[in-house]
């Protein structure tokens, strides 16, 4: 009886193993192949060995009026990271003040964070870009950053977290003589460690994938992302070169799966494990 | 160990009235017991003290110095949770140690006292270990040590055991009582069980709607309830109480099935016929077959003791502890010794004791 569940549980898991890694599988044969072959449609599904030079090729040469894909992953995880890291310590904040402190307008300042959930990031794009434009951020690492790094779903999700952290903890480490920082430090931070490891990969996965902000303020080549990228490889006028495409779409896939494969064990913790 | 004053402590949310004027001392090194059911305010008092609320009104005097206004940290004041409250990803070692890291003490004292309170409470084997990995009576303990390696002038516990299983709360109970002898810190002890209340205290804080009823001993409380409530709310099985009115000049009640119960200790003030709450404890009823009669509706046995509960002829709701196992009819007769009985106003529910000359 068991046996047989396990035995069905696994044709289904192969299935769907299967159902997501066949394009990847296409992608990867298809990067090794002639680019003329890729146009005509007849594609092999076994991946030609000689052409793996392709991964060493894209990563290191410079294309007409881009950069080499090395320097375009540097600058994806910049962003990437910046994102992820700046909407952390800026939500873990907002979400510790919200929750654990009593000041004038505190609800009001907890439903406009949660109002501008309801605002998605194109609506705003232009006055933002106007804003970039006026501080002179535009082409700068700090004009792909920081309008994406306020985040009303990480500052809720830590609200959660600190919620269902018992009050009586927070009086008790004030009575053992912990301000306000250090509660924070040695008590909320360690606490929440598993659901900061989760929001992290969320996050950086978010980031990497960023592709209309990073458009509009970053027209400097030298700023392109991965995702721009590959973009920009789609020529209109030119001749595409399919096999560097696909190529570098797989070399773009690396540092995400990276982050989630490290992070993994965190990453479950955080989703499943209840507050103690 | 320290002196504790409260005076007219007062607490009110909005037009919300939690605490009426709370006044109390104790004295160094006792320990007062607060009881009361759910929602009388016994745990904003112990709020209050340890400095999580501010008070509406009043004075808190810690050693004779108003500490009303200081942080919970200044009162050196350390308290036990009904939940533990303890730090989840820090081993009981630093648990135990994080109040005195912050105070700066060196190294050598925090380890010394770690583990003088571990070695006082067993709980050397376990320091390293995480809360988690504790079981629910050693999680106690520790939130004890906690509160122990501090030193603090006063020690305030609120409801302590009640996430504890019935035989660890008799454990730790006892426990409770004998490091407290034993560190005579003063110490505030808020539980809604009345045997905690009953064994634990040097005294007996009884509230009611955020007002105190009665400040006693525990025996106190238990022979001379001063109200119709406290004697209602502390033993077990509760306190039977039937109507009835004074009659023959002061000198005896008549309950209003006709039978009359002498004063053995003395006359009441009033006139015949003043309405009266009579009290007996379940425990001091005897079975007499010449008795009231009582048709048994439920019979609780408890192993000893068998606790009988009924009805009397006039409907009165009546419950009767007796030794042994219950008597198989349906109905017992029941003897009120007058010796037993407490006498209550049943207006104002207030004790009405002998007349006094």
């Amino acid at each position: 009886m068991n046996n047989q569940r396990d035995w069905v549980a696994h044709t289904i898991l192969t299935l769907g193993v299967l159902l997501f890694l066949f394009p990847l599988w296409l992608v990867f044969a298809a990067s090794t192949q002639n680019s003329g072959a890729i146009s005509r449609g007849d594609l092999s599904l076994l991946p030609d060995l000689h052409g793996l030079g392709i991964y060493a090729d894209v990563l290191t040469t410079t294309r007409e009026g881009g950069s080499p894909v090395w320097r375009m992953l540097l600058v994806s995880a910049a962003m990437a990271l910046g994102i992820a890291f700046g909407k952390i310590i800026i939500s873990v904040l907002s979400a510790y003040a919200v929750t654990f402190f009593r000041f004038p307008c505190r609800m009001l300042c907890f439903w406009v964070i949660f109002v501008t959930l309801m605002l998605p990031v194109e609506v705003r794009i232009i006055p933002t870009y106007a804003v970039m434009a006026d501080f002179g951020l535009i082409n700068t690492y700090a004009g792909l950053t920081v309008p994406l790094i306020a985040s009303a779903t990480a500052t809720l999700l830590f609200r959660q977290t600190f919620l269902a952290i018992p009050d009586e903890m927070m009086e008790a480490a004030r009575m053992d003589g912990a301000g306000p920082l250090r509660f924070l430090r040695d008590i909320l931070l360690p606490v929440s460690a598993a659901n900061i490891a989760a929001l992290f990969v969320i996050l950086f996965v978010l980031g990497w994938n960023q592709y209309l902000w990073p458009l509009l303020v970053a027209t400097d080549p030298k700023l392109d992302t991965i995702v721009i990228g590959i973009v920009k490889m789609i020529g209109v006028d030119t001749a595409t070169e399919w096999n560097r495409v696909m190529a570098t779409a797989l070399l773009a896939l690396l540092p995400p799966v990276a982050v989630v494969l490290l992070m993994q064990r965190w990453f479950v913790k955080g989703l499943t494990e209840g507050e103690k | 160990m320290a002196t504790l004053v409260l005076e007219d402590l007062r607490k009110s949310w909005g037009a919300t009235h939690i605490l009426h004027g709370i006044d109390l001392a104790l004295a160094s090194g006792e320990m007062l017991v607060i009881v009361g059911a759910s929602g009388c305010g016994k745990s904003t008092l112990l709020r209050l003290v340890a400095g999580h609320d501010t008070p509406t009104g009043g004075r808190i005097l810690l050693d004779g110095k108003d500490v009303a206004n200081l942080d919970p940290a200044a009162r050196d004041i350390a308290m036990v949770f009904q939940n533990y409250a303890l730090y989840p990803h820090m081993t009981i070692f630093d648990n135990m140690a994080y109040g005195l890291k912050i105070r700066g003490l060196s190294r050598e004292e925090i380890r010394r006292r770690v583990d003088e309170a571990a070695g006082m409470l067993g709980l050397e084997p376990m320091l390293s270990r995480k809360p988690r990995q504790l079981s629910g009576g050693q999680r106690q303990r520790v939130a004890m040590g906690r509160a122990i390696v501090r030193e603090p002038k006063l020690f305030l516990f609120d409801e302590p055991l009640s996430n504890l299983d019935a035989k660890l709360r008799v454990q730790m109970r006892a426990e409770i009582k004998r490091l407290q002898r034993r560190m005579r810190v003063t110490s505030l002890y808020v539980t809604h069980d009345q045997v905690e209340a009953m064994t634990l205290g040097d005294r007996l804080l009884v509230l009611h709607q955020g007002r105190p009823v009665q400040l006693a001993t525990p025996l106190e409380v238990f022979a001379t309830p001063a109200t119709e409530y406290v004697a209602g709310f502390i033993g077990a099985p509760a306190m039977n109480f039937l109507p009835g009115a004074l009659s023959h000049g002061g000198t005896a009640a008549t309950l209003t099935n006709g039978l009359v119960l002498p004063f053995a200790d003395g006359s009441r003030e009033g006139e015949d016929g003043r309405a009266l709450s009579i009290g007996i404890r379940p425990e001091h009823l005897a079975l007499d077959p010449d008795g009231l009669r009582l048709t048994i509706d439920l019979v609780e046995p408890l192993g000893s003791e068998t606790v009988l509960i009924g009805r009397l002829d006039g409907g009165e709701l009546l419950s009767v502890k007796v030794q042994g196992a219950a008597p198989s009819h349906e109905s017992v007769g029941v003897a009120i010794p007058p010796v037993a009985i407490h006498v209550f106003d049943a207006t104002t529910g207030l004790r009405l004791g002998p007349r006094e000359n």
